[in-house]
């Protein structure tokens, strides 16, 4: 293997980018492995796109490294863009033209000859399941079909790195799994994988490893299980109830009664969260109490406690 | 020529996305000259030529004809320029899918201008052979028209694309329109000599690119060519093209690489 091969495809220390005063990404490291699939996690407004945007060579830092697959993005920009494949946070299909036309003309983008962009556009349509509409103009087609025919339109190229920003956000369920398979095809295939998202579970499916992202700074890095270790514990115990319980106020009289199994306790408006390792003795423990909770549910820790402990905030405010 | 491959992908685009709706633009440029022509230079012609004492040397369709081609190269210029720049940054978004690409925003730019240039010259080229069937074109130097109409067409294309590359909203194009391109339209010369106007405003009207490009256009139809006034219109419009150029591309950095 030669030394280029060896290098992280993607490296950066102290990266920065500010729009005027504001900071919109403030100082992160991070490295991306060949091979790997990357996810940043974090609410809106974190810094993921602005992120991914210097990364896709298309924005150029305002401070620190960024070397993409060893090249410089600001002045090699090109010749890394020549081989990653994108899937911006807002599509950028021209919705008057077919399905068809669309892969075709980002291809002729990237200097590919006509007479190959045809079978190639009939490949990509086929894996992402839009044949029946390969001849339709895309503006009638759904939110889950634009974004998948986005993502097809990305790897035109074939690309040795996609950048995929959000690509299931605003798809229902069955959408979102189809995106899925699709895209853990793409990395057993080798493809590395970059990718941002305000899912939990998305993160747990996809990514090897991940960063949490938080108000333009990076509160976390591991894989989904390790960071599940360190930031949170094995079960959960969530309690229910009515806002007018004042969930904050039966916290505090918890706190003081509960023996050392629970090891965190969070707040929330309309419930309680007892971090635990034994859900089920915690559970148990907690029906000798009269609280009368609407209901007790005991489940497994995920990315959404990690982010919650990281930065006292749920991810998505519902 | 490799400067031109990438620029030329986005021409394709471009003519990609023509090929939808051709038909009726072509349609509307072989329309148009006949109704203008019809009715300015024969209906209006008729009184003009009778009134007028031979006044403009020439019958006035001849006058008018050329005046029309450069403020239809004009007109069709600042559409090309303005809505397509403006849809491709905040509606299809075009200009940042090929960004994505190892498109660049000279390539960006360039391929656009080529684009909007060759809209002007294949309207101009429909409206030059309809003046010529009216028998307006006097000279074989009249084929000169068509770059001259060209050249008009890119210095209004350039800083045109320019600013709409800066604006949030196609609002932005009436005062453009208001202020701009229908005065230019109306008193550059193209349907009376500027002589006729106040001395002020006189003036300005040399200042326009408009007259300029009537001038040229007018003096190969006509057949009376100047080669250093032909050079001095030429270098004046050549001047709005670079600047425009140089101005677009900052203009497109700043808008799509924030
Ligand atoms: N072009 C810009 N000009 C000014 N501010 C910007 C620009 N792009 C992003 N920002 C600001 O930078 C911050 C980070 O935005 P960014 O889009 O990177 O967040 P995000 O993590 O992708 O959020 P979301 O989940 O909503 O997509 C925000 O405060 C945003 O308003
Ligand atoms: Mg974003």
């Amino acid at each position: 293997m030669d030394a280029a091969a060896q290098l992280p495809l993607v490296h950066a220390r102290g990266l920065v980018k500010s729009f005027g005063e504001l900071v919109a990404v403030d100082g992160v490291d991070f490295d991306v492995q060949r091979g790997e699939a990357f996810g940043f996690l974090g609410p809106n407004g974190a810094g993921k796109t602005s992120t991914m945007r210097m990364i896709g060579c298309v924005s150029p830092p305002s401070g620190g490294t960024l070397r993409i697959l060893g090249l410089d993005p600001v002045t090699q920009g090109a010749e890394i863009r020549a081989k990653l494949g994108v899937v911006p946070q807002q599509d950028t299909l021209d919705t008057e033209l077919t399905v068809r036309e669309n892969i075709i003309i980002y291809g002729r983008y990237f200097g590919l000859p006509r007479s190959d962009l045809g079978k190639r556009a009939d490949e990509l349509i086929d894996f992402v399941q839009l044949n029946d509409r390969a001849n339709d103009k895309v503006e009638p087609l759904s939110g889950g079909m634009k974004r998948r025919l986005t993502i097809a339109r990305s790897l035109v190229n074939d690309p040795e790195v996609l950048l995929l920003d959000e690509p299931t956000t605003g798809l229902d369920p069955q959408a979102r799994h189809t995106v899925w398979d699709r895209l853990f095809r793409l990395k057993q295939r080798g493809v590395t994988q970059i990718l941002t998202t305000h899912y939990m579970d998305e993160a747990e499916q996809l990514c090897d490893r991940l960063v949490v992202m938080d108000r333009g700074k990076i509160a976390a890095e591991g894989s989904p299980q390790e960071l599940i270790r360190r930031y949170s514990t094995r079960e959960v115990v969530e309690l229910r109830f009515r806002a007018e319980n004042r969930p904050e106020e039966v916290a505090d009289e918890l706190k003081s009664r509960l023996d050392g199994s629970v090891r965190r306790l969070e707040a929330l408006p309309d419930r309680l969260l007892l971090y635990t390792d034994d859900g089920d003795a915690t559970a148990t423990h907690v029906h000798e109490f009269d609280l009368k909770p609407e209901s007790v549910l005991v489940r497994r820790s995920t990315l959404e406690d990690v982010f919650l402990h990281l930065t006292g905030r749920t991810l998505v405010d519902d | 020529m490799s400067s031109l491959a990438l620029p030329l992908r986005v021409f394709e685009y471009w003519l990609m996305q023509y090929r939808r709706v051709w038909r009726g633009t072509a349609i509307t440029s072989v329309i148009n000259p006949v109704f203008y022509l019809g009715a300015l230079g024969i209906g209006l012609g008729t009184l003009v030529n009778k009134s007028s004492g031979n006044s403009l040397g020439v019958p006035y369709i001849d006058f008018v004809a050329p005046g029309m081609l450069a403020a239809t190269a004009m007109t069709v210029a600042s559409g090309e320029a303005s809505w397509p720049v403006m849809g491709s940054i905040k509606w299809t978004r075009q200009y940042f899918a090929m960004l994505a690409t190892p498109l660049g925003t000279r390539d960006i730019v360039l391929g656009h201008q080529l684009w909007m240039t060759a809209r002007v010259a294949m309207t101009s080229a429909v409206y030059l052979a309809v003046i010529a069937a009216f028998g307006g074109v006097d000279s074989p130097w009249g084929i000169l028209a068509l770059p001259a109409a060209v050249l008009l067409g890119a210095a209004f294309t350039t800083p045109f694309a320019a600013y709409a590359a800066t604006r949030d909203s196609d609002a932005a194009f009436v005062p453009v329109n208001r202020f701009i391109v229908v005065p230019m339209f109306l008193f550059s010369g193209t349907f009376f000599p500027v002589s006729r106007l106040p001395q002020a405003l006189e003036w300005l009207a040399y200042a326009t690119p408009l007259w300029h490009g009537v001038e040229l256009c007018r003096m190969f139809t006509l057949g009376n060519v100047d080669a250093l006034r032909a050079l001095g219109h030429t270098a004046y419009l050549l001047l709005f093209v670079v600047v425009g150029f140089i101005w677009a591309q900052r203009t497109y950095a700043e808008r799509l690489l924030k």
